[in-house]
């Protein structure tokens, strides 16, 4: 740069316009000939690959069947029921059916919804299934009520008004759709009357107290609903589990548990209704059988009176330790992004801190006055290796990754390729957000040691101390939500179903925020510091 | 040595930063075992699957990271600045200043943990009666009368010095601040989370038994001692093989290389 140039007015603004990108192209030169630097990242990407695909492979499972010799991976794995959504659900509940075809409505009232589940105050209540541990009690999301399902086979369409042990009536369908009803538990002076109507492929939900004055819960559309569909009465009850408010041992507690509805004033209106019920178990031979679900099914029919008991779910299988499934997730082998980040946040940290250290900064600064622009060029090479090397560690490691999953028996919850792009474009921006969270701090503290600690400890921290139950379950999501560890969400694949009880752990793939509100948290707290660094950089000399 | 432990004692105490990093460990580490046993309860009529001998001294999990910027200054700043080199004029016997430097930072680690770790344990044996973990619902005493909360505590402030001997071996090999602190960090924090996301059992079991952290930190336990993957005292001499390991790598790097 010379100086004649600089002192005509006309061009200034000229040079300076083009000057950030040769701010740009200065700071890039300085990124690639440290030689560490560059090691650094591709060492990140390395370890980021090596640790996710390693976090991917550890979950062997094996098993053996009577008279057969045992057998590991994908063999064990029982028939796996996919949704019409695609996703992978559980459907396993005790049906009392009869066809129906062409439009109809069937009324019920449900007089009790009673249930069993496993004794958790007794010494022996976490073995699963122990024989006589069960005790009466209902879990939150025990159901029984009117069914109209596609077919009988597992994974078919369905829709269905149910009362459950702790959330009221409910409207579910499909899996993962669930609208709430009327609310309160089922009493002998408090009943509800439910009704299901179909008209082509739309499904509509009605619910009462008293049986005349009815409100409409939902109405939902089936696509591509048969003639002939089973409708019917059904009762279903998931395990029951407690998770106490504890940490640093399990503190999950659970087991199978059962659910016994009484109906009257059943009455199914419409052509070709045959008057006979029968009972049909669905998916008592499914994936039901490797959890510590009971068997217990039972239907009888007395004086207009039907009482039906049935153990299982009709719902999404979520990541966690509660699943009845050995399930993996596709972010699972991201989870090496941990040490990527680390690297990174060093090098970003480095890549401000060392010209202090050399006094480069006096010429940097020298070369361009302006604190802002320099600032912003650091920022946005730094974010642009860490996001390239995050883009290539991550779209690698799920390359291997998930396909070992499969290979060792696990079930990869399915997502959608714009919800797997989002993980993997998600996480490489994660590494970016982070660089600049780190050149920021190196710029304001201008000490490698102090910024590099900061910018570990809170991305990194307070996920660990959450994962590892160290803290309160409160606090623990308190903290996933206010400090960096916030953009972690991001990886997030499965999303968090109401009507599924599950444990939070982030640990399990679930985080407090939404996948982008909590990448929003992230960006803030990188935008603080740039803001800081910038305020300290104008008032300082270097 | 007496010198070379006076020069180096000279060369903390001049320095307003490890002053605040010692003020720091005490702070952050009875700090965070005051509010998580505060917010820890256990209602009536529940069991609560808690150790309170290692949730009093969970604060141990923060001042460790203090600790190790703490081991990580004391020799970087020497590189960065270029200290160093007169250091080593004046003593060149590279293990030597590296023994002077281990001892101060131990001593201090361990004073500094001592005030930490009681002021920890006096957090649970005041506020964990009150919040349903009584000696009548089979909760042993966080005090000086039960013995395993004792070598808990004991061993709590065995493994922060511990921790700092591994982290000053680890600066000593890599020598930039930056580098080091985020190696150490990734030493103390990355197992921890590797153990969250693996589920092979076996997998799990080698590395309770033998990574620095968490072979370190069974220390801590006095319940289930039965189910553990590596006994308490095993579990602290597994962090001083590791500690042993990165002081001689940092000997040996201090002594094969020029400043």
């Amino acid at each position: 740069m010379s100086t004649g140039t600089m002192s005509r007015p006309g061009r200034g603004a000229v040079r300076r316009s083009d000057g950030f990108g040769q701010l740009l192209h200065s700071e890039w030169i300085k990124f690639r000939t440290v030689r560490g630097w560059v090691i650094g990242m591709i060492v990140a990407a390395i370890l980021t690959i090596l640790l996710g695909v390693f976090a991917a492979g550890g979950g062997g499972i094996s098993c053996q069947q009577p008279g057969r010799p045992p057998q590991t991976g994908k063999a064990c794995l029982p028939y796996v029921p996919h949704g019409p959504g695609g996703e992978v659900v559980t459907d396993s509940f005790n049906f009392a059916r009869q066809p129906l075809t062409g439009n109809g409505t069937i009324t019920a009232r449900l007089i009790a919804l009673t249930g069993k589940h496993v004794d958790l105050s007794s010494p022996g209540g976490t073995e699963a299934g122990s024989g006589p541990g069960l005790v009466p009690g209902l879990a939150p999301w025990s159901k029984a009520g009117l069914v109209i399902k596609q077919s009988l086979h597992q994974g078919s369409a369905y829709a269905a008004m149910t009362v459950t042990g702790g959330h009221g009536v409910r409207m579910q369908w499909n899996y993962t759709g669930d609208t709430a009803g009327l609310p309160g538990r089922v009493t002998g002076t408090s009943p509800r009357w439910l009704r299901l109507t179909r008209a082509g492929d739309v499904i509509t939900g009605y619910d009462s107290a008293d049986g005349s004055h009815w409100t409409k819960v939902g109405t939902v559309h089936l696509a591509g609903l048969p003639a002939t569909v089973q409708v019917g009465l059904f009762a279903t009850s998931p395990n029951y589990s407690v998770t106490s408010q504890s940490f640093g041992g399990s503190s999950e507690r659970g087991g199978p548990s059962e659910a016994t509805g009484v109906f009257d004033h059943v009455r199914l209106s419409g052509a070709a209704a045959s008057g006979r019920w029968s009972e049909t178990a669905i998916g008592s031979g499914g994936p039901a059988a490797l959890g510590p679900v009971s068997r217990a099914t039972g239907f009888s029919q007395a004086h207009g009176i039907y009482t039906l008991t049935g153990s299982g779910d009709i719902a999404p299988v979520v990541p966690g330790p509660g699943s009845m499934l050995p399930t993996a997730t596709v972010e699972q082998s991201l989870s090496g992004a941990f040490l990527g980040l680390i690297a990174i946040v060093v090098v970003a940290t480095m890549f401000f801190t060392a010209e202090y250290r050399r006094g480069l900064i006096r010429t940097t600064f020298a070369a361009t006055p302006h604190r802002g622009q320099v600032l912003a060029a650091k920022a946005v090479v730094g974010g642009a290796v860490a996001f390239v090397t995050g883009l290539v560690a991550s779209v690698i490691a799920i390359a291997i990754g998930v396909p070992l999953e499969t290979s060792q028996g696990q079930v990869v919850l399915p997502v959608s390729a714009l919800t797997e792009a989002r993980v993997v474009i998600g996480t490489a921006a994660l590494l970016a957000v982070a660089a600049v969270l780190a050149v920021a701090l190196g710029g304001a503290l201008r000490r490698s040691a102090a910024a590099v600690t900061l910018a570990i400890v809170t991305v990194v921290l307070p996920f660990l101390l959450t994962a590892l139950k160290l803290f309160p379950p409160a606090i623990g999501s308190w903290l996933l939500r206010v400090t960096p560890a916030a953009g972690l969400a991001i990886q997030q694949s499965i999303p968090r179903y109401p009507q599924v009880a599950t444990t939070n752990s982030p640990a399990g793939g679930y985080y407090p925020l939404p996948p982008f509100a909590g990448f929003a948290v992230l960006c803030c707290w990188a935008a603080a510091a740039l803001a800081l660094a910038y305020f300290l950089m104008r008032r300082r000399d270097v | 040595m007496k010198v070379a432990l006076h020069a180096e004692w000279t060369k903390l105490r001049t320095v307003p930063g490890p002053a605040w990093l010692l003020l720091a460990i005490v702070a952050l580490t009875a700090g965070v075992s005051a509010a998580a046993v505060g917010a820890t309860s256990c209602p009536p009529g529940l069991r609560c699957p808690v150790d309170p001998a290692k949730l009093s001294l969970t604060g141990v999990q923060f001042g460790q990271a203090v600790v190790a910027v703490l081991a990580v200054l004391m020799i970087c700043s020497e590189f960065s600045n270029g200290m160093i080199r007169v250091t080593f004029a004046a003593m060149p016997a590279r293990p030597l200043v590296l023994a002077a430097k281990a001892s101060i930072l131990a001593g201090l680690v361990l004073a500094a943990g001592i005030i930490a770790v009681a002021g920890s344990v006096l957090a649970g044996h005041l506020i964990l009666p009150a919040h349903g973990f009584t000696a009548a619902r089979g909760f042993h005493a966080v005090w000086v009368t039960y013995g395993p909360s004792m070598r808990a505590a004991a061993g709590s402030v065995l493994y922060l010095g511990l921790i700092a001997l591994l982290s000053l071996g680890v600066a000593a090999m890599v020598r930039d601040s930056a580098v080091a602190i985020g190696a150490v960090l990734a030493v103390l924090y990355l197992f921890p989370i590797i153990l969250a996301f693996v589920t092979n059992p076996a997998w799990q079991h080698r590395l309770e038994r033998w990574t620095p952290t968490i072979a370190g930190l069974t220390i801590q336990a006095t319940t289930g001692l039965r189910s553990l993957a590596i006994s308490p005292w095993d579990g602290l001499g597994v962090l001083g093989i590791w500690a042993g390991a990165a002081l001689l790598g940092g000997a040996l790097t201090l002594r094969l290389r020029d400043a």
